[in-house]
């Protein structure tokens, strides 16, 4: 399941990330705040009432604010997994 | 002289770096330029414990020595030694959040692979420990091959053992970075730091309690932006009630130091200069200064409790349909307090276009040297009663005219994306920081520093251009009978200018003004007064009378209105036009805004005045 699909406050993890669907510059950034296959992950908030605005989860230990299309790009898996 | 230490403050943004630099300089800071870019430069004084001074700057954060902003390529260029002007540090301090280890670690090793002396501040411990983790200093240190140091920041917890480690590791040599540090992958600097963080961590609960409560309502889509507008409104009612009390005693002093001038000077043209042009003028300004440092309390406030990056989030929505992120919201709302360090902020902005559409809108954000304009007229003229059960209609007024220069900046954002900044939207991405109670100092040295830039606009640029309008207000005298301020140099020029702005409302004194006005916004307060007290001469008794009661008298409410509307567009700032043409390399964009922005201004002045005297006001 994607990351827009997760439920939100759903600990998940990251099964895999399909970089080719960010730009060099936005997947370097996401690798910074520590995005990676195995870490988890959790969907917290949804922003905006009008329309659809960013969404705001937690990767690792940190809250981070993203496009619906860069959520779009990361593959996540509920249940147990190896926690990075 | 030789040289001091230098040591560089390096690390993630969010790790507590400005604090931890505030802990060890106190007011010792000096802030400049690094030379050829707008990057601030941030240095301080630290003496160790042998009273051995060190310079200490501390560096804009990043993530990598992978620069992806320009402020980026300043802390890489910076610690390789490469930063024009600079030398190669003596010894890197590296903050890193305890609550964040494994991922700022990551850029930790990174930093102590190029061989520096290098300590490492695992700052915020306390916080680490109430987000139910704990860890061992020493493991961590054993790992890295470094001292590693736990601090609080914001209580000065480890900054004795931070100084005493710092006398142990400059040893006054030459340092040098590591010929050829080996080459690791991205992902296998990733992996050792997580190895590294998961051994030093002793116990872990994950959980971000406070912060995660926060959130709930400050992301809340719908409370959220209630949160937000409520925020916004009682900064601005703030900006008035909370104001008055030492506005009235500045004031105060400003009266007695004219009462003073005339009664040491004989009457003459330097006691008229001195009373008139720099009492009466500099002094119309500062008594302003109370509402401009309430202002940057709420901003820095915003900023150093987590908070703004929130805001970001909840106006993402917003911003996206008019092209921008939500990142451009935070140059926006710094240019609340002044649009240059708001243009400046948009070096956190990759995407070009995005960035010259916020630098184009940045000034139609109300920056508080327009406070003294406003003040003045809604003071004047907008009477002190309450409204709607219990609002200040002076507040409400001030409220509206940030509301209508926001809702210019949207519409004008979409307009520049459309034609000359046309392109696609680019993305959001941007970290939350925990949410953390700032430390008074770190606002107090912030309130300082935002002053002293006040006082010193107050005492150069405004006091130099209000000598020069005094003095063409002032010359040739005018036969009796005749007003000066339309018999002189200055009024005559009044007189030309009159004649584009008469159809919009403006009367003689406001043409007067519009001209030194160009320098900064604030001019416009300190020339109507200098030009009242010159005509005071005449007749009335030139300090006596306060200038609002003056203006009442002179301007029609509709004048007054459009005069407002006026200043909620006008491009009246010459630091603004500078710093756009040095951040856009050129005059074409700084041309281009100062031409569309007066075109707004005179069309919107014109609006309210032609409305408000069909109305009768």
């Amino acid at each position: 399941m994607r990351l827009t699909q997760l439920p939100l406050r759903k600990p998940a993890y990251v099964d895999s990330i399909d970089w080719t669907l960010l730009s060099p510059a936005e997947g370097q950034r996401l690798r910074e705040y520590g995005l990676c296959e195995g870490a988890s992950v959790e969907a917290l908030h949804h922003g905006g009432i009008f329309g659809r605005g960013p969404l705001a989860c937690r990767i690792g230990r940190m809250t981070i604010a993203m496009r619906r299309h860069h959520a779009a790009a990361i593959e996540v898996r509920t249940g147990p997994g190896e926690d990075a | 002289m030789t040289a001091l230490p230098l040591v560089a403050l390096v690390g993630n943004p969010n790790a507590g770096k400005s604090a931890l630099f505030n802990a060890l300089t106190g007011a010792r800071q000096k802030l400049g330029n690094y030379p050829g870019v707008t990057v601030e430069r941030k240095s301080g004084r630290l003496s160790l414990d042998d009273g051995r001074p060190l310079e200490i700057v501390d560096l804009p954060g990043t993530y990598s020595l992978d620069p992806t902003s320009p402020d980026e390529q300043v802390t890489r260029d910076f610690i390789l030694g490469k930063q024009a002007g600079e030398r190669l540090p003596d010894a890197l301090v590296i903050v890193v959040d305890a609550a964040n280890l494994q991922n700022h670690l990551r850029f930790a090793l990174e930093l102590i692979a190029l061989g520096l002396p290098t300590i490492v501040a695992l700052n915020m411990v306390d916080l680490a420990a109430r987000d139910g983790l704990e860890l061992d200093a020493n493991i961590l240190s054993r790992d890295l091959g470094v001292p590693v140091i736990p601090t609080v920041a914001v209580r000065k917890r480890g900054l004795d053992h931070l100084r005493a480690e710092l006398d142990k590791i400059i040893t006054g040599g030459p340092v040098a970075l590591r010929p050829s540090p080996d080459e690791k992958s991205f992902d296998a600097v990733r992996d050792e730091a997580h190895r590294i963080a998961r051994a030093a961590i002793v116990r872990e609960t994950p959980s971000r309690r406070l912060t995660a409560a926060v959130d709930r309502i400050a992301l809340h889509p719908v409370m959220g932006l209630v949160f937000l507008l409520a925020l916004l409104f009682v900064m601005f009612q703030a900006v008035f009630s909370w104001a008055s009390v030492p506005a009235d005693i500045l004031e105060g002093w400003v009266t007695a130091l004219g009462t003073a001038v005339t009664a040491i000077l004989p009457p003459g043209i330097v006691h008229d200069f001195l009373l008139e042009g720099v009492v009466g003028g500099v002094g119309a300004v500062i008594v302003f200064l109370p509402q401009i440092l309430i202002l940057f309390f709420f901003i820095l406030m915003l900023e150093a409790t987590g908070y703004m990056a929130r805001a970001a989030f909840m106006m993402d929505g917003i911003m996206a349909r008019v092209g921008l992120s939500g990142r451009a919201f935070i140059p926006l709302l710094s240019s609340f307090a002044c649009a240059v360090p708001g243009i400046m902020a948009t070096r956190t902005i990759s995407d070009p276009k995005d960035r010259l559409t916020t630098i184009l809108i940045a000034p139609l954000m109300t920056c508080s040297a327009r406070l003294p304009v406003y003040g003045l007229i809604i003071a004047a003229f907008i009477p002190a009663r309450t409204v709607l059960g219990g609002i200040g209609l002076q507040g409400l007024i001030l409220f509206l005219l940030y509301v209508a220069g926001i809702v210019g900046a949207m519409v004008a954002a979409l307009a520049l994306r459309l034609t000359v900044a046309k392109g696609n939207s680019s993305g959001f991405l941007m970290e939350m920081p925990k949410y953390q109670w700032p430390r008074p100092q770190d606002i107090l040295i912030g309130l300082w520093q935002r002053a002293v830039i006040f006082l010193k606009r107050a005492g150069t640029i405004i006091l130099a251009t209000n000598a020069v309008l005094w003095v063409l207000a002032s010359f040739p005298t005018a036969p009796a009978g005749v007003k000066q301020s339309e018999y002189s140099i200055a009024g005559r020029i009044a007189g030309g200018i009159n004649v584009l702005v008469e159809p919009i409302g403006f009367n003689r004194d406001i043409s007067l003004a519009l001209l030194p006005t160009m320098m900064a916004r604030e001019v416009a307060v300190s020339a109507i007064a200098t030009v009242y007290a010159i005509d005071a001469d005449q007749g009335e008794d030139a300090v006596s009378m306060e200038l609002g009661d003056r203006l009442k008298g002179r301007w029609s409410l509709p004048t007054a209105l459009a005069f407002l509307a006026w200043f909620v567009f006008a491009p009246q700032c010459i630091s603004t036009i500078a710093v756009t043409r040095r951040e856009t390399n050129g005059w074409k964009w700084p041309m281009f805004m100062v031409g569309y922005l007066f075109a707004l201004a005179y069309v919107a002045a014109g609006i309210t005045f032609w409305t408000a005297t069909a109305a009768g006001l």
